[in-house]
């Protein structure tokens, strides 16, 4: 788990139960009620539901409807022949695909340029961070004015250019590449920060080291201090922006629906179509299963990974 | 490489600085023409010029039409009625279950840590559909509660608060417990003020995630007086605004700017709160 490593680091790893030896009755009943409410909203709000949602996916349950039928995995395999479906998990890939190198990359460029030189540190992070802290709907229709394929600053500076105006949100052939762009100025601060974390953690003898060596320039200590001592830290950022770029919601609903004609359709709207538009909640449920295991998968491979590689001793 | 050049002269700093800039424009951009645009009338928006400054001042009208049309200050008070609420109940409910499970010995501790790393594997959208079902059976849709109890236990905050508390030394715990103090005042008078960096860097992450949510405030209401700041601007684009950009980016500016001038004022802690504990995405 990501939290773990990161928090685990920065707390002391201390064994601090000891406190209360006196195992009495007493102890044991403050404990649970100290943890009553928690536990009480625990399986109210995510335990319940999660065990809900597993039983729906195999019902064909519609919100509204008298009953519903146990149907085994039909719902599973309604998906392998839905086009809406398909493509939406098309489009979380081919957008996943798009932002998460592209995010981790520039923001590994933009913190190495910050962190060469001393001026403008502050000022910087603050400009690549701010989105993050922004409302992403506000923002939306502001690129979406940016974008605009009739009053457009983007299209005004091509026009003169003499080159071709696309409808960015409105062409199926450069949807996907629009709110994957977008997608990428959202999440660049976040990675920046996080590596910028990172680089101050190397130790200034290994450069120097290198430099002892003969090694130069900036261009070859990068690719034998930099890249490999960060190797946890972009492993890291690698998941956590998967994971994010997976949970694509908010700049689709605002901007396009999922159009033009199921272009950019995302796994996290077709849960919320299925579900609030058309009612099929089990149908739906079985998407959010697709959806569950996806996320799992991700953090099981995290999990592996960082435990082997996250120490250098 | 990463060695420090704080003697560099400025030209030689130059090149750093200037693709550092051309980027820094590319994320600025959509905030200056935001502001540009909300500060123009429709014909030199429809103009298409590149022109950040305008030629002629709409601010009255803009602003005007929204504040006339739109109950920005509404959707602002929900925003932050939805996630103080948020907030206190996880505070609430989180810091005593952290104490007990980071200070106290007791039979089935390890099983409701493992709850708890569970909870942290799911993302919060897997349970809409039966939170859904369960809010609209109870005749709770379109309410605060609807917008505030799915998310009053924070897995994640328990999960912090346990490995600070963890760290904090268990002769304050005895200390206070020889001066009389039960365990309940423990958590609150002791614990919690030992804590405090660890409950702001929640609290920022905490605010900072639902104020922006769009996915669960879409599920639950439909009233408009109910609307948080992300929907209020979804529906005033969809509904209102149309092609009339000087309006709804004079929205979009008045709903975002709470969130972007508090970290304007506390840049370090809400960058280090959000990258602590944004890590649950």
């Amino acid at each position: 788990m990501a939290d773990l490593a990161l928090t685990s680091g920065t707390a002391m790893p201390r064994e601090g139960v000891a406190a209360r030896q006196t195992r009495g009755f007493g102890t044991i009943l403050v404990a649970w009620m100290l943890m009553l409410p928690a536990i009480v909203t625990y399986v109210l709000m995510i335990l319940l539901p999660l065990v809900v949602v597993l039983a729906l996916a195999f019902t064909d349950y519609e919100f509204g409807a008298p009953g519903f039928r146990f149907i085994g995995l039909d719902n599973f395999a309604e998906m392998l022949g839905d086009r809406t479906f398909g493509a939406s998990i098309r489009n979380t890939l081919v957008y996943s695909l798009f932002v998460v190198p592209l995010s981790i990359g520039i923001a590994l460029l933009l913190a190495v340029l910050i962190e060469a030189g001393a001026r403008g540190r502050a000022f910087f992070r603050a400009v690549f961070f701010l989105p993050v802290v922004s409302l992403t709907v506000a923002m939306a229709t502001a690129w979406q004015y940016l974008l605009h394929p009739s009053i457009g600053p983007l299209n005004a500076v091509l026009r003169d250019l003499g080159l071709g105006t696309p409808n960015w949100l409105g062409a199926s052939e450069w949807v996907l590449v629009s709110l994957g762009f977008i997608g990428v100025w959202e999440n660049v601060g976040f990675n920046l920060v996080l590596f910028l974390a990172g680089l101050t953690a190397i130790p200034r003898d290994l450069y120097a080291a290198a430099e002892i060596d003969g090694v130069r320039s900036g261009w070859s200590k990068f690719w034998l201090v930099t890249w490999p001592m960060l190797g946890p830290t972009l492993l890291f950022v690698l998941i956590i922006t998967m994971t994010r770029a997976i949970r694509v919601f908010d700049t689709v609903q605002t901007l396009t629906q999922g159009g033009p004609n199921n272009a950019s359709e995302v796994l996290l709207r077709t849960i919320y179509q299925e579900a609030f538009h058309y009612f099929r909640f089990g149908y739906s449920a079985a998407v959010t299963l697709v959806f569950l295991a996806i996320v799992l998968a991700l953090m099981l491979v995290q999990t592996r990974l960082i435990d082997r590689r996250v120490h250098y001793g | 490489m990463a060695e420090p050049n704080a003697t560099r002269s400025l030209t030689a700093d130059l090149p750093r600085l200037a693709l550092l800039g051309l980027a820094a424009f590319i994320a600025l951009a959509p905030y200056l023409w935001m502001i540009s645009v909300s500060m123009k009338p429709q014909s030199e928006v429809f103009a298409a010029s590149l022109d950040l400054i305008p030629n002629e001042l709409a601010l009255i009208e803009n602003y005007g039409k929204v504040l006339e049309r739109v109950p920005v200050g509404t959707y602002i008070l929900n925003g932050l009625i939805v996630c103080f609420g948020i907030l206190v109940f996880q505070i609430l409910f989180a810091v005593p279950a952290a104490y007990a499970l980071a200070k106290l010995n007791f039979p089935g501790r390890d099983i409701v840590f493992g709850f708890v790393m569970l909870g942290l594997l799911v993302p919060y959208q897997t349970t809409a559909l039966p939170l859904y079902i369960g809010f609209a059976t109870t005749g709770l849709l379109d309410t605060y509660t609807a917008l505030i109890a799915p998310f009053v236990c924070s897995v994640f905050a328990i999960f912090l608060f346990r490995q600070f508390f963890r760290a904090l030394p268990d002769d304050l715990i005895n200390a206070a417990r020889i001066d009389g103090m039960g365990e309940f005042s423990i958590v609150w008078r002791v614990i919690l003020p030992n804590a405090w960096p660890a409950a702001t860097a929640f609290a920022i992450f905490s605010v900072v995630a639902h104020w922006n949510d769009l996915f669960w405030p879409l599920v639950v209401v439909q009233k408009g007086d109910l609307y948080t700041p992300a929907m209020g601007i979804l529906a005033f684009r969809s509904v209102e605004a149309g092609e009339d950009y000087g309006a709804l980016m004079a929205a979009a500016l008045l709903v975002t700017a709470p969130l972007v001038i508090a970290f304007l004022f506390a840049q370090r802690r809400f960058i280090e709160g959000i990258t602590m504990t944004g890590l649950k995405g």
